[in-house]
């Protein structure tokens, strides 16, 4: 295929039933689609959760992808989440801080909208959330100093707008009768 | 609590016997042990369920899968957690591959045990999540009735296949309120079964505008039971039809527009036809690998229509240009009312160019010069013998090709074979579950010696619970399939595929060991009066081996992975295709 791969960005609805993380890790998995990141979380109903995955493959693969995840059971949705989306990630950083960088480095957690959640005499932890390029560059920024340890939350993504993905009631809609036999 | 709610209260396991009547399964095929033995007490009762016992549970889910096959229900087989489980785990996959509706119900150590590594515990649910349409671990056990339900519809519905129910030993033995779900609640399961009407409409452009078309038909025609709208749509439009390996049988052989099976091993007409095609009407079909050969090369100057009633099928291997989400036996007809309101086809020079083609090259064999016996001789005579309405089971190789080729294929639904996942030991127990759906018909299994010897021990079963299958044993004393690749790629180096003898086992002893009645053919002269003594018997299983010489091969054949133009009619022979007459 001509194609090339681009990333796409895709929210996926869920029952919220034990086991479905499993069923789509596995699938994902063993049909070899590479994804970049999987965030998976409650949503404003208990009885469903949203998964955010971001994939960067060729479009026939991301149709594949999509088709696959969708013969799973216990899928209820699959949104390509347009590019104009709001997409976040969250990281916690523990950077170097000394006494003569302590300052420089509060100013460049400002400038970025991100917290000093904990300080010790060698160490500030740092929370920030954005866009995935914001936090890139964030750490570029922090990273001279020296960064002993870092941990980064999968993508989360919503559409903007009006809509919501859990707009049409699944549950009641698509129940269906028993065959009997 | 009332006497009344008294009254409806039962056991867990009783829920299970009382849902499975519910939903008709009227066969279980199992093994008890420790995790389902709850079930089998309630079962022993049941006077709707009838329960078989096998020899090995893959012996069960085999059987399931042909119980399914010629009856068209949902089949079942039932084991206990661990070993019994995992044995459960290679006709799962087979049923998964070829899209056959089965649930296995497996039992699981008690709740409290599970994750502990308890006696007998395996994650079956975890193991067969990739080879199953879906599954369940039930540990409540108010859940069953709603399970069990929710079990047959997905197994039977969309697109068929393997449903794992899980159930957990203390949920068996439990007490609980029998309640039937009056709906199921499953809002992520929406199969389509009625194609989209522009779709089709764009489908009808293109054959409209074809000169060289090929209807390409696969086992999703015989799961749709579409055979007799297939065969208006064909003989409305007059074009070619290819039959593949799930489908054999869904069109008659003997009509002059079926070209037989492409692929591999498939004739030379059916092969031409799709590399020649300008226009692939595929229909319930998957474009496998064994059909398309390399698939940078398959059916070059083609446009697609692929129909199916798994939207994933459609341009996961070959991209379509009409893509069609529906149930065959819809889309079909809504082709041929399209049909009938255009012009005949301007298609008469393809036809005859097919129809040169599969004259010249029918697919065929040479007899032995030593006088020893050819298999396909013997599969054909058994067809012939036997007739088509008799059901036909294979177990996978050689011998699976022949039965292709030269049994009689002109009723739909008379053949089962383990087209997708290739599974040895598939023949006999799926002849037994073939058998027990229409026990009013011959069932023949053509096995080969490989095969056999993975699952005969189901013969057992079969002569104790009055199941009077006939297996030949197609017996060249060696791994054939694999020893012909060895001949051709291997420069006859035969490791390991060598079974040295057709003395060890003796088949005939092994047969009558298993309360069947055993028979062998050496000789030409002798294989139609066995195969006739076989049909004769109609009360114990019969065992027929076939002494056959080793060296015969399946032709035509496209070595794995090269282009579908390198097809070969015999070694080192390529058909004459002419092509400069089209």
């Amino acid at each position: 295929m001509a194609a090339s791969p681009s990333t796409h960005t895709l929210s996926v609805l869920v029952q919220n039933k034990p086991g479905v993380l499993a069923r789509i890790a596995g699938l994902i998995s063993r049909r070899g689609y590479n994804i970049e990141s999987l965030a998976v979380g409650p949503t404003e109903s208990s009885e469903m959760s949203r998964m955010t995955l971001q994939v960067n493959v060729e479009d026939v693969v991301l149709e594949q992808i999509t088709k696959q995840l969708n013969k799973l059971i216990e899928v209820l949705k699959i949104v390509e989440l347009e590019d104009s989306a709001v997409r976040r990630e969250l990281v916690l950083v523990k950077v170097r801080a000394t006494a003569e960088t302590r300052s420089q480095l509060i100013e460049i957690i400002g400038l970025f909208g991100a917290k000093a959640v904990d300080l010790t005499a060698e160490i500030i932890t740092v929370e920030a959330t954005g866009s995935p390029p914001k936090l890139a560059a964030l750490l570029d920024l922090l990273e001279p100093y020296g960064i002993r340890e870092l941990v980064q939350s999968g993508l989360v993504a919503l559409g903007r707008g009006n809509r919501s993905l859990t707009d049409r009631n699944q549950r009641t809609e698509r129940l269906k009768a028993v065959r009997t036999g | 609590m009332s006497d009344n709610d008294r009254a409806d209260e039962l056991t867990g396991a009783q829920s299970l016997v009382r849902s499975l009547e519910r939903v008709g399964a009227d066969v279980v095929f199992g093994i008890p042990g420790g995790a389902i033995l709850p079930a089998y007490d309630p079962l022993f009762d049941s006077e709707k369920v009838r329960h078989i016992l096998v020899r090995h549970e893959q012996g069960a889910g085999h059987a399931a899968e042909g119980y399914a096959m010629v009856t068209g229900k949902v089949g079942v087989c039932m084991a206990t957690s661990g070993p019994g489980a995992t044995n459960l785990v290679t006709p799962i996959a087979d049923a998964h591959m070829d899209s056959v509706p089965i649930v296995a119900i497996t039992g699981q150590v008690a709740s409290a045990a599970i994750g502990t590594d308890a006696f007998q515990e395996a994650d079956i649910r975890g193991i067969t999540m990739p080879i199953t349409k879906h599954s369940f671990l039930i540990t409540d056990p108010a859940d069953i009735a709603s399970a069990i339900a929710s079990a047959f519809h997905i197994a039977g519905t969309g697109r068929p296949g393997p449903v794992l129910v899980d159930i957990a030993k203390d949920a068996l033995q439990a007490r609980t309120r029998f309640e039937w779900p009056r709906q199921l609640d499953l809002p992520g399961y929406h199969p389509v079964t009625r194609p989209h009407g522009k779709q089709v409409r764009e489908a009808g452009q293109l054959i409209a505008e074809s000169r060289r078309p090929v209807l390409y038909v696969g086992g999703g025609v015989v799961k749709a039971r579409a055979w007799s709208e297939l065969k208006e749509l064909a003989e409305l439009s007059g074009i070619p039809v290819i039959t593949t390996l799930m489908a054999r049988g869904v069109f008659p052989d003997s009509h002059p527009q079926n070209l037989g099976m492409p692929g591999m091993h498939g004739t030379v007409a059916a092969v031409g036809a799709l590399q020649r095609s300008d226009l692939l009407i595929a229909l319930g079909t998957r474009f496998d690998d064994r059909v398309t050969g390399k698939l940078s090369t398959f059916a070059p100057l083609a446009k697609v229509i692929h129909a199916d009633i798994d939207p994933a099928e459609i341009s996961k291997n070959r991209v379509a240009d009409v893509p069609i989400v529906g149930d065959c036996k819809e889309v079909i007809s809504q082709l041929i009312s399209l049909l009938r309101r255009e012009r005949p086809l301007a298609i008469d020079e393809w036809v005859n160019y097919l129809q040169d083609l599969k004259r010249r090259y029918p697919t065929g064999y040479d007899e032995p010069e030593d006088g020893s016996l050819s298999p396909q001789h013997v599969i054909k005579r058994i067809g012939e013998i036997t007739g088509p309405d008799a059901y036909y089971a294979a177990g996978v190789g050689q011998h699976q090709m022949w039965a292709s080729h030269y049994l009689p294929w002109e009723l739909p639904g008379r053949w089962l074979n383990s087209g997708g996942l290739g599974t040895m030991g598939y023949c006999v127990p799926a002849a037994m579950g073939a058998k027990v759906g229409v026990p009013d018909k011959i069932v023949w299994g053509i096995d080969g010696d490989g095969c056999f010897q993975m699952t005969n021990q189901e013969l057992t079963t079969c002569a104790l619970e009055g199941i009077p299958i006939k297996i030949a044993v197609i017996n060249n004393q060696s791994l054939g399939m694999v020893r012909q690749w060895q001949t051709l790629f291997y420069q006859g180096r035969y490791s390991n595929t060598d079974l040295k003898t057709n003395r060890i086992p003796d088949f005939g002893k092994l047969a009558e060991a298993m309360g069947c009645v055993g028979l062998r053919a050496e000789d030409p002269s002798d294989v139609d009066a066995v195969i006739e003594k076989a049909n004769s018997i109609n009360d114990v299983p019969v065992v027929v081996e076939f002494v056959v010489h080793k060296d015969a091969m399946v032709w035509p054949m496209v070595a794995a992975g090269t282009s579908n133009d390198e097809i070969k009619v015999a070694r080192d022979m390529a058909p004459k295709w002419d092509q400069e007459e089209l």
